[in-house]
């Protein structure tokens, strides 16, 4: 224990920061998740190879062809935009009518076709990101917060926030549910489901995107940067797969534990602590702390 | 129930639905094959026959869900043939389904205001940029819906209750409900009182006829419960085997040798199919 012997309040203080701003990113993923499993209950496992798309779309406009950041990023989310609708037209809805075991497998194929083809454009070398976020380090109380850490921070809980809110209050939002607890019913009620399906994918893949660009921004691009995900499931599992407001919670929680961890015992703890977050609430809340609890009565 | 007026009830302007010559394959199997007959503006009419004879894919060749290989379905004379179920809920068209098909984990209203959906002025996407506007709507939604459909069906004191944990027969009302909320010309109900008690049955043929008779819509309905058909419809077609054996009032389908056979399964003696109908 006396590794912890000089350890200072500051330091933990410090840590917990760089912790939450990490988890920003992972929530930021998480919603991006829950849209897709909102609207066409597709659990989809490449959510984080399509984080990494953005990332690398973003590193072509911006360090390819040095356009503007100001004209990189939407550029980026238009493309992220398209690529999420190819998917789903493509691969997702000739699946609809099949088993969501199927739509299912169809993702881990996804995360291998979208790694193929990043890696035949841009290479698997790691890359790094051009600085687009200001240098200023923050200052917040006497902790030292790295300027990257706190802009994604800010950035990811503006976005969130208002997905929460439009998610909460458009009629759009219950639409989306409708269809996916029943698509049958949504179209005699007059819900355009192919629609639904596109749209949700469609924005899912912004999200994400826009996740991977500040991901990217933090720590630098590569093929293998999907792996990210991995965390995300665990965020999204243990907020419940289709509550925007539990991958929040649940995903600044898991940046939290994973960066106290890591500096407490060290970063092969890591991972140990959040699959064990995981395992926890999957046999004491399964369907996560916000999820909805589905009534079966038989 | 006649004499105590009910709430508000919208008055609706009845449809006429033709189904013409209408067949539907799978693979090498004829589902239906060339079906006729007409649905009269405000009637209660009936589609019955044995099990399999291919009702409800004469119901889902009218409510767009499966596309005909030949033939046409018309409303008020309109071919709809190739207009996607999701439009025909717009241009009046309701259906409920056999095994109840209600957004699970929503509120009874919630699920009925969804129903109301189709006929909102402002679109999901812009109801997203002018939000004061699409609220207000929301608001009026919700007080007509409660005015109209929740108060006519009785439903006031489970509206706030999920849909899941309600019985059997209220589920099947409260997809009625939102079939109503649609402020449908035509309702098309699949079984709606399949599984149902006696009391269960007659509560809902009760709200059958009321609604015909006080919002004036076109009933179409598909029912195993011979007792409850006879009942309530003026017009009764029969489907055997794919093919339209009969059709006409409920007392001279009752009569047809036809039909007795097709639901006795050989030429028996049609007074045991008179106890069978009855």
């Amino acid at each position: 224990m006396d590794k912890w012997a000089n350890l200072e309040f500051i330091d933990l203080v410090e840590t917990s920061l760089a912790g939450f701003g990490t988890g920003a990113l992972m929530a930021l993923t998480g919603v991006a998740f829950v849209i897709i499993y909102k609207a066409t209950k597709v659990i989809n496992l490449a959510i984080g190879e399509m984080l990494m798309v953005g990332a690398f779309v973003f590193y072509g406009f911006s360090a390819g062809l040095a356009l503007p950041i100001w004209a990189s990023i939407p550029a980026t989310l238009i493309v992220c935009a398209l690529v999420g609708g190819i998917i789903e037209r493509t691969m997702i809805r000739p699946l609809m009518k099949d088993n969501p075991v199927s739509v299912f497998m169809v993702t881990i194929g996804l995360t291998s076709i979208l790694i193929g083809l990043v890696e035949l454009i841009w290479s698997a070398e790691p890359r790094r990101l051009p600085e687009f976020l200001p240098q200023q380090p923050l200052i917040l109380w006497d902790a030292f917060v790295p300027s990257k850490t706190a802009y994604s921070f800010l950035i990811s809980a503006v976005v969130v926030a208002v997905l929460i809110t439009v998610f909460a209050f458009w009629r759009g939002g219950i639409a989306l549910r409708a269809t996916a607890t029943d698509r049958a019913a949504a179209s005699s009620v007059g819900i355009n489901v192919a629609g639904v399906f596109s749209f949700s994918w469609m924005l899912a893949a912004v999200v994400a995107g826009l996740a991977g660009i500040l991901v990217g921004s933090v720590g630098g691009i590569s093929s293998a940067m999907g792996l990210f995900g991995l965390s995300v499931f665990v965020v999204v599992i243990v907020g419940g797969l289709d509550s925007i407001t539990g991958a929040l919670v649940a995903g600044l929680f898991v940046g939290w534990l994973e960066a106290m961890v890591g500096r407490l015992f060290g970063g092969e703890f890591k991972l140990l602590a959040t699959f064990s977050i995981l395992l926890i609430v999957l046999v004491v809340r399964p369907y996560g702390l916000f999820g909805t609890h589905e009534i079966e009565r038989l | 129930m006649g004499d105590v007026p009910k709430a508000n009830a919208p008055t609706l302007k009845a449809a006429r639905l033709d189904v013409e010559d209408i067949s539907l394959r799978f693979g090498g199997v004829k589902a239906i094959d060339g079906v006729s007959f007409s649905v009269e503006p405000g009637s209660i009419t009936a589609l019955i026959g044995p099990n399999g004879a291919g009702k409800t894919s004469c119901f889902n060749a009218i409510s767009g869900f499966y596309k005909p290989n030949s033939g046409r379905v018309k409303l008020d004379g309109r071919d709809i043939t190739e207009v996607p179920a999701r439009d025909r809920a717009a241009l009046g068209l309701a259906r409920t389904f056999q095994n109840i098909a209600l957004f699970r984990g929503m509120t009874v209203l919630d699920n009925i205001k969804l129903g109301r959906h189709v006929h909102l002025k402002s679109g999901l996407f812009s109801s997203l940029l002018y939000f004061g506007a699409a609220q207000r709507e929301e608001m009026q939604l919700r007080a007509e819906v409660e005015r109209e459909v929740i108060d006519f069906l009785e439903l006031d004191h489970i509206r706030n209750v999920p849909v899941a944990i309600l019985p059997y027969g209220l589920q099947k009302k409260v997809e009625l409900a939102r079939a109503l909320a649609m402020r449908p010309r035509v309702l098309m109900l699949d079984e709606p009182v399949a599984g149902m008690n006696r009391e269960e049955t007659e509560d809902m043929a009760r709200a059958i006829l009321d609604v015909r008779d006080e919002w004036g819509v076109t009933v179409l309905l598909v029912e195993h419960d011979m007792g409850m058909v006879m009942d309530i419809s003026d017009h009764v077609a029969v489907l055997n085997f794919g093919r339209l054996i009969a059709a006409g009032a409920p007392a001279e389908v009752r009569a047809n040798p036809e039909v007795i056979t097709a639901y006795l399964g050989s030429t028996g003696d049609p007074r045991r199919a008179e106890t069978e109908a009855a």
